[in-house]
């Protein structure tokens, strides 16, 4: 997730299955926390830990899966860019 | 019993008297004047006044410098001594200290934890804890040498040795062999944590009694007024090792506001008149926090007064 | 094992904020155990500082290497073609790696990006607490097994003390009262009359009061 950002991506989703319905048992929970903790960080660093969430969609549920990425894109084009780009750009700029 | 301390104290016990203690708490800041005065108001109606040592943990005039104005007038003071802030060196020193200005009475205590103070940051010494300062002052009393070294005191303190206990901390199962085990260590006499409930503290006399222990140590029941209805929630619910019974509770909020002082001293007499009905209560120490003044009125209700005449 | 967690980050970043080149080391022993300093630990640490970097316009150049130990002299000898090249190391070993890393390398300094807190287990995934101070003279076999001076908060040898409620310290209602732990464990021993012996004054001299320690074992020198 970490990394994503660091590559320039402007936002990060983690879908996971319906909890409770994980092929892994808990892997959808496990990750969710990881996610919170993810989130927190990019907060302290200044990114923005809004730009990353997790979607609980079940594997056959098409319809949701797009109806999220349409959220999630939206969400971020208001979000506007990354600011690590934003600041390498503008040092390019001058 | 034969006394083995020039304290008054111990002579009131060993004659067989009901003793009355009470406490004064130090100023925050170094204005004599603020114990002296506590002490005037109630010194008629006790045996002992005990000074707390930095009481839960907030940084007051020190015990030893306290007692040492007591002594001046005249008085018979109890050392209280937390092993909190002081290692062995200077508790062994400070117990010579108050040797120096003759004071015949210590009480041995942990001390609470720093968090609860105003400096929650510091740091906390345990070097000893209140058994093992029991049995040093016992040490340098009776053998008349100091830890370590074993070297001789010159002029050993002679100190009356007393600890507190807390029939109502948990767990219960071991509060009379905790108080075995302070009298192992060589505590002469117990000072209570205050009691409301007091079925549980009879409980805990008769387990003590069972073992005999009530005629190795004198027992001084502790008891504290309440001020008011928030006093005994705040008590309740917030004060460790501290039990409460409702009935107490419900009791006081009864009361209009105004006449609440009035029913926390009716009940704090009541209590101590129960408590001289119970085999192995030698005494009873009156913790009247911030409240000093009410200290003569119960003492004369609970027909504890005058208190005798010893030399 | 040593338990320790990771810095706040602003407090990271202020150690190297004029850096444009740092070596990141974790270690692979205790504090990948404790998730603080380990491989991944330091996975995401350099990709959190160099974001932060970026986010000023400025640029960060992270090399990560994750040693096994770096208590021992051996793992921290494999850095040592390569440390000349970075302005400055973080390390994410206890305090004690970051100290003999320190002494090894002299001209490059060297800052810790953990606080190291205790020795202790693993209670449960995520839940790491205390148990041992290193007093130097270990009484467990007087205690049942449960040890006062790191679990009690007064360190008191004889307790409980008049504060312990329902099991719990009287300073926080989460912690064990470590006296209650004991005489539960007597109870289960059936040993609750050793309850009533006096442990006697410590000899602290072997733990932190008495001096940084040593120990040696002749038979073991080269």
């Amino acid at each position: 997730m970490m990394v994503s950002f660091q590559k320039g991506a402007d936002g990060v989703y983690v879908v996971g299955c319906l909890e409770g319905e994980c092929h892994f048992l808990t892997g959808n929970l496990r990750a969710r926390k990881r996610v919170e903790y993810a989130k927190k960080l990019l907060d302290e660093i200044g990114v923005g830990g809004e730009r990353l969430e997790m979607y609980n969609i079940a594997a056959s549920d098409g319809p949701r899966f797009a109806e999220v990425a349409r959220e999630m894109h939206e969400k971020i084009k208001a979000l506007g860019p990354n600011p690590i780009k934003g600041a390498t750009l503008n040092k390019k700029a001058a | 019993m034969n006394t083995k301390t020039p304290s008054r104290l111990e002579k009131i016990l060993a004659a067989g008297h009901l003793a009355v203690t009470s406490e004064c708490g130090p100023p925050r800041g170094s204005n004599g004047d603020a114990i002296t005065k506590k002490a005037e108001m109630i010194k008629d109606y006790v045996d002992a006044i005990n000074i707390t040592d930095n009481q839960t943990s907030v940084t007051r005039l020190c015990s030893l410098a306290s007692v040492i104005h007591l002594k001046l007038m005249g008085l018979d003071p109890v050392l209280q001594m937390v092993t909190r802030d002081r290692n062995r060196i200077a508790l062994q020193s400070d117990i010579l200290g108050a040797a120096s200005f003759d004071i015949y009475n210590i009480l041995c205590l942990s001390g609470d934890h720093q968090s609860f103070g105003d400096n929650p940051q510091g740091q906390n010494v345990f070097d000893l804890d209140s058994m093992q300062l029991i049995q040093t002052v016992r040490y340098m009393r009776d053998e008349g040498k100091f830890l370590g070294g074993g070297d001789d005191i010159d002029r050993p303190p002679q100190m009356f040795v007393g600890a507190a206990a807390n029939p109502f901390a948990d767990p219960f199962e071991i509060r009379v062999p905790r108080l075995a085990k302070k009298i192992a260590a060589g505590v002469e006499f117990i000072q209570t944590q205050c009691i409301y409930n007091l079925e549980k503290f009879e409980l805990w006399m008769k387990m003590a009694r069972d073992r005999g222990l009530h005629e190795k140590v004198y027992i001084l029941a502790g008891v504290t007024p309440f001020k008011s209805a928030g006093m005994a929630k705040y008590m309740k619910k917030r004060v460790p090792g501290m039990d409460v019974p409702d009935e107490v509770v419900e009791r006081m909020s009864g009361v209009p506001k105004e006449k609440q002082p009035e029913e926390g001293i009716n009940i704090c007499v009541e209590s101590i008149q129960r408590l001289k009905e119970v085999e192995g209560v030698r005494g009873f120490h009156i913790m009247a926090i911030e409240w000093e003044e009410k200290v003569p009125e119960i003492v004369e209700r609970s027909g504890l007064y005058p208190r005798p005449k010893i030399e | 094992m040593i338990v320790a967690e990771r810095k706040p980050i602003d407090e990271i970043i202020g150690f190297v904020k004029n850096c444009k080149k740092i070596l990141l080391v974790g270690c692979n022993e205790c504090v990948t155990v404790c998730y603080a300093g380990g491989k991944k630990e330091v996975g995401v640490l350099a990709s959190a500082l160099k974001m932060a970097f970026m986010k000023e316009g400025k640029e960060l150049e992270i090399t990560e290497v994750t040693l096994e130990r770096q208590c021992d002299h051996e793992y921290l000898e494999e850095i040592r073609n390569i440390i000349d090249q970075y302005e400055a190391v973080i390390s994410l070993a206890c305090g004690v790696g970051v100290q003999f890393l320190a002494e090894k390398y002299l001209t490059t300094p060297v800052f810790p990006g953990l606080n190291t807190s205790f020795m202790g287990v693993t209670e449960e995934s995520g839940v790491w607490t205390e148990r041992c101070q290193g007093c130097g003279q270990c009484i467990l076999g007087q205690t049942a097994g449960i040890c006062p001076i790191s679990r009690c908060a007064k360190r008191i040898l004889n307790g409980p003390c008049g504060g312990s409620t329902d099991g719990k310290c009287e300073i926080n209602k989460e912690l064990d009262c470590a006296w209650q732990l004991i005489i539960d464990r007597l109870k289960e021993l059936g040993r609750l009359e050793d309850y009533e012996e006096l442990i006697p004054i410590k000899d602290w001299s072997t733990e932190r009061a008495g001096g940084p320690r040593k120990i040696v074992r002749e038979d073991l020198k080269s």
